[in-house]
């Protein structure tokens, strides 16, 4: 007993709270960045901005009963704006909080976004900015993206490289775009899901049993995709439209309830069959890797091969299924072309496949994460859109670069670590 | 350490004696690459993509299809129709590709060479941007980028082109020098974000490719670039003295060009075989640690070899602006970038085989425009036929497989460069 008589203060445990540093280049480039974000918002949208106009800023189409309606002054709100993203960067260099990184940007951006849409809106020659018109097609750019980015989770998360998105999208969008001109809208789907999962397992075969490099493969898919849907085309569809290229368009469906609400209603719940099966894949795909059997061994897989084929996971079984459904689900993301378009076209998706790999690893190879810049990227191609319609004086081509240069900086370092599963890419061999 | 201790795999002797029967697995990608693909596996490979590529060209005929409906009464017809099909498609082909008698018999040059004329013309950016990819991959690095890269050195090498007036010689070579610096800059940029930040080339490059075709897109409806009337994204025309004269007359397109690709590829073959710097990128690329702990600075080879692959595809560019067109457009790329892997690939990443490949794939596409318009087959096709050829020399187990050939069962990619985002 008198042994273990101690000194109180050393059965005291002391719990330090210590803080991730920020490295100098996210505080000082982030900080530069936000004042030039906010200097740039000032200068041209507030000084040199429409002062006696009013922005008029809608929520629905113009001839739309009941669409909610108001008019702000639009330098002002410019100045503000701009003071705003100034007194944000200078918040940051001071006190940096590394987890707050990615909010603190988002923030300035959306500061910048707002003064720009004020100050588009204020403009004698564009009446006004509507907003829910803006969001849904952001959410049009963004259904094929965010399929894209899932199909790249499933199989990168399982430790195989896909950068043959683009190939299996395109071969979607051209199989459902035969099938569904000859069987119907259903056969067209599943036929994109199943012409999307093909490619996927002929990049399994490829990496899995003959050992390929998964880029090179991925680029030699996209190139074989590429050429067999546009010989095919040319075959058959471009001279005969009628017999074989001729889908029907997936008309809207009204959720009944969901669908009344002002806003969110018509954004989100009056959509295409493949918009509400977009939803169903995103919670699935969620639930799948993070709460299931099946997404503990994916990611063990993924992550530590060897590991996890030593407690009798089967890692090639594993890797197969999850680049195959991850193929069917980009393929879905092809024929939602087709279904809102209405007809294939030689390289239907152009380029797609390659912002929806730019979303997931911006998203940090996250399902959520992937599925936000998704719709971070949809909304530039948006805007974009709105821009080069809108106002032509604006380069609508930079704001295209945006989802692109994003990438290159989260992956340069400047948004945190961007850290891929570990064992993606190297193909496993049993020793 | 103790004799008990030690590792198996560190003492020569005793791993002798556990795997006595196994030969020893060369190191490094391209060696294991260079030893599963000997040249019989490459025709194969060829020879099997051509067969996959006639069954489509069947597939497309029209007689063909509508005798396969009475296929189950008279299945002669199908065939016989199919293989008149791959016949007739496959000689239109060789004619457009190499030589072609109904054009000779007019008695022109151009009805001569013009054959041979598109072949190089087409091989010309090809092996340029082959070469790019080729020596990043001998360092380790994998240059997704040519598209864009291709896309600032025709946009340097244009702008130079139509903005200044020059003399003749001094025109051209400014031009060239600007295009290749404009190449160097962007694959730089992939090779500097690597070294400082360790941010893979694979998605940079990918992501570069975008940004530069954003930046066309704008530089194409900007004064200055933009052609009047300013309706069309097309950019002023190159003036005379700044481009490529022709090789072979003026009446037949083939250009200078050949002999930029042709200098580069001594150049990449010197620099690869012959130089100091070569070697260090062959270490940095067979294993970086090891070059690393030599003293070798891998940082400082990864920028140099960036910037050199940038070069060569700006070149392919300058190729692309200054001799095969006369004004910048959207596709001026042409898809070189892409293609420009598959040519590595199947010239497995030296100068030689890839002058080889780059000449083959330039065939194919010269040939596929004569076949498209001679029996209606699209020219896509020689996109198919190209990446069943390097999907099929890149699984070469596959190959071996279908011709029962017998031969080491080591896949390509199995080794150092199949390494994942984070390696």
């Amino acid at each position: 007993m008198t042994t273990l008589a101690q000194s109180p203060d050393e059965l005291t445990v002391e719990h330090k709270v210590t803080r991730a540093p920020v490295s100098p280049a996210q505080r000082y480039a982030g900080s530069v960045s936000l004042l030039v974000l906010g200097l740039v918002t000032i200068w041209r949208f507030g000084i040199d901005g429409h002062h006696d106009q009013r922005a008029s800023i809608r929520f629905g189409a113009l001839n739309a009963a009941h669409v909610p309606h108001f008019t702000v002054p639009a330098a002002p709100v410019a100045w503000v704006a701009g003071v705003l993203t100034i007194v944000l960067g200078i918040i940051w260099v001071v006190v940096p909080r590394r987890r707050l990184f990615g909010l603190v940007m988002g923030l300035g951006v959306g500061l910048f976004v707002v003064a720009l849409l004020c100050w588009l809106a204020s403009a004698s020659s564009f009446v006004s900015v509507d907003v829910v018109g803006l969001l849904t097609s952001t959410i049009g750019y963004s259904v094929p993206l965010i399929l894209g980015a899932l199909c790249g989770v499933m199989c990168e998360r399982s430790g195989v490289i896909n950068i043959a998105i683009e190939g299996q999208m395109l071969a979607g969008a051209w199989a459902a775009a035969l099938i569904g001109t000859v069987l119907g809208v259903t056969a067209g789907m599943l036929a994109g899901a199943l012409a999307g999962a093909l490619i996927g397992w002929l990049l399994a075969v490829f990496a899995i049993r003959y050992l390929v490099n998964q880029v090179v493969l991925g680029v030699v898919l996209n190139v074989f995709a590429a050429g067999l849907t546009g010989f095919f085309y040319d075959a058959f569809m471009q001279t005969n439209p009628e017999k074989w290229n001729q889908p029907p368009l997936l008309d809207p469906v009204k959720i009944p309830g969901l669908g009344d609400i002002p806003v969110l209603g018509p954004l989100l719940f009056d959509t295409s069959v493949i918009v509400y099966l977009m939803y169903v894949l995103i919670v699935l795909v969620d639930i799948w890797l993070f709460r299931t059997r099946w997404g503990l061994r994916t990611r063990a897989v993924g992550e530590h091969p060897k590991a996890a084929d030593t407690v009798g996971i089967r890692v090639l079984a594993m890797r197969y299924r999850n680049v195959i459904i991850g193929g069917a689900i980009a393929g879905v993301g092809g024929s939602y072309f087709i279904f809102q378009v209405g007809q294939f076209q030689k390289n239907i998706t152009s380029g797609a496949g390659f912002i929806a790999l730019a979303a997931l690893i911006f998203g940090r190879w996250s399902p959520r994460g992937a599925v936000a810049a998704a719709l971070l990227f949809g909304f530039a191609s948006a805007m974009q859109n709105m821009l080069s319609i809108n106002a032509p004086s604006i380069p609508s081509n930079f704001v295209a670069m945006l989802p692109y240069l994003a990438t290159i900086l989260a992956v340069a370092g400047l948004v945190g670590k961007v850290r891929a599963p570990a064992a993606d890419g190297e193909p496993y061999v049993k020793e | 350490m103790s004799e008990a201790t030690r590792d198996p795999a560190a003492d020569p002797q005793a791993a002798a004696a556990t795997t006595p029967e196994e030969p020893e697995e060369p190191r490094g990608f391209w060696a294991r690459y260079a030893r599963a693909n000997s040249l019989v596996v490459t025709l194969l490979a060829f020879v099997a993509a051509m067969v996959l590529g006639g069954i489509l060209i069947a597939i497309a005929d029209t007689r063909t299809q509508d005798a396969s409906h009475y296929f189950f009464q008279y299945p002669w017809d199908t065939f016989r129709y199919g293989f008149a099909a791959i016949w007739h498609g496959y000689v239109a082909l060789f004619q457009g590709a190499i030589f072609n008698p109904h054009t000779a018999a007019k008695g022109t040059w151009a009805g001569y060479v013009g054959p041979i004329s598109e072949t190089l013309t087409n091989a010309t950016p090809l092996i340029l941007g082959g070469l790019s990819v080729g020596l990043a991959f001998r360092a380790g690095l994998f240059n997704i980028g040519g598209q864009g890269q291709v896309i600032m050195g025709a946009v340097c090498a244009g702008f130079i082109g139509f903005h200044y007036h020059l003399p003749p010689g001094l025109h051209l070579l400014l031009g060239i020098i600007a295009g290749a610096l404009g190449g160097a800059a962007w694959g730089g940029l992939a090779g500097l974000l690597k070294a400082k930040t360790g941010a893979h080339e694979v998605i940079t490059t990918i992501m570069l490719n975008y940004v530069a075709v954003s930046l066309l897109a704008y530089l194409l409806s900007v004064k200055g670039f933009q052609a009047p009337p300013y309706g069309q994204a097309i950019s002023n025309p190159v003036y005379k003295s700044a481009q490529l004269p022709p090789l072979l007359g003026s009446s037949v397109r083939v250009h200078g060009g050949l002999i930029l690709a042709v200098l580069a590829a001594a150049f990449v073959s010197w620099l690869l075989n012959r130089s100091t710097l070569g070697f260090r990128l062959k270490a940095v690329g067979a294993n970086q640690y090891a070059s690393r702990t030599a003293g070798m600075s891998v940082e400082g080879s990864y920028i140099t070899v960036m910037l050199i692959a940038g070069a060569l595809c700006g070149l392919a560019g300058v190729s692309q602006i200054l001799g095969t067109n006369s004004q910048l457009t959207g596709d001026i790329d042409a898809g070189i970038g892409f293609d420009a892997i598959t040519v590595a690939l199947l010239g497995r990443a030296n100068a030689k085989g890839i002058v080889a490949a780059g000449l083959l794939f330039g065939a194919l596409h010269a040939g596929g425009t004569q076949m498209q318009s001679a029996t209606g087959t699209p020219i896509d096709l020689v996109q198919v036929i190209q990446s069943l050829i390097v999907l099929f020399i890149a699984a070469p187990m596959l190959i071996r497989a279908i011709f029962r050939l017998k031969g080491t069962a080591a896949g390509v990619g199995g080794g150092e460069l199949a390494k994942g985002w984070n390696g």
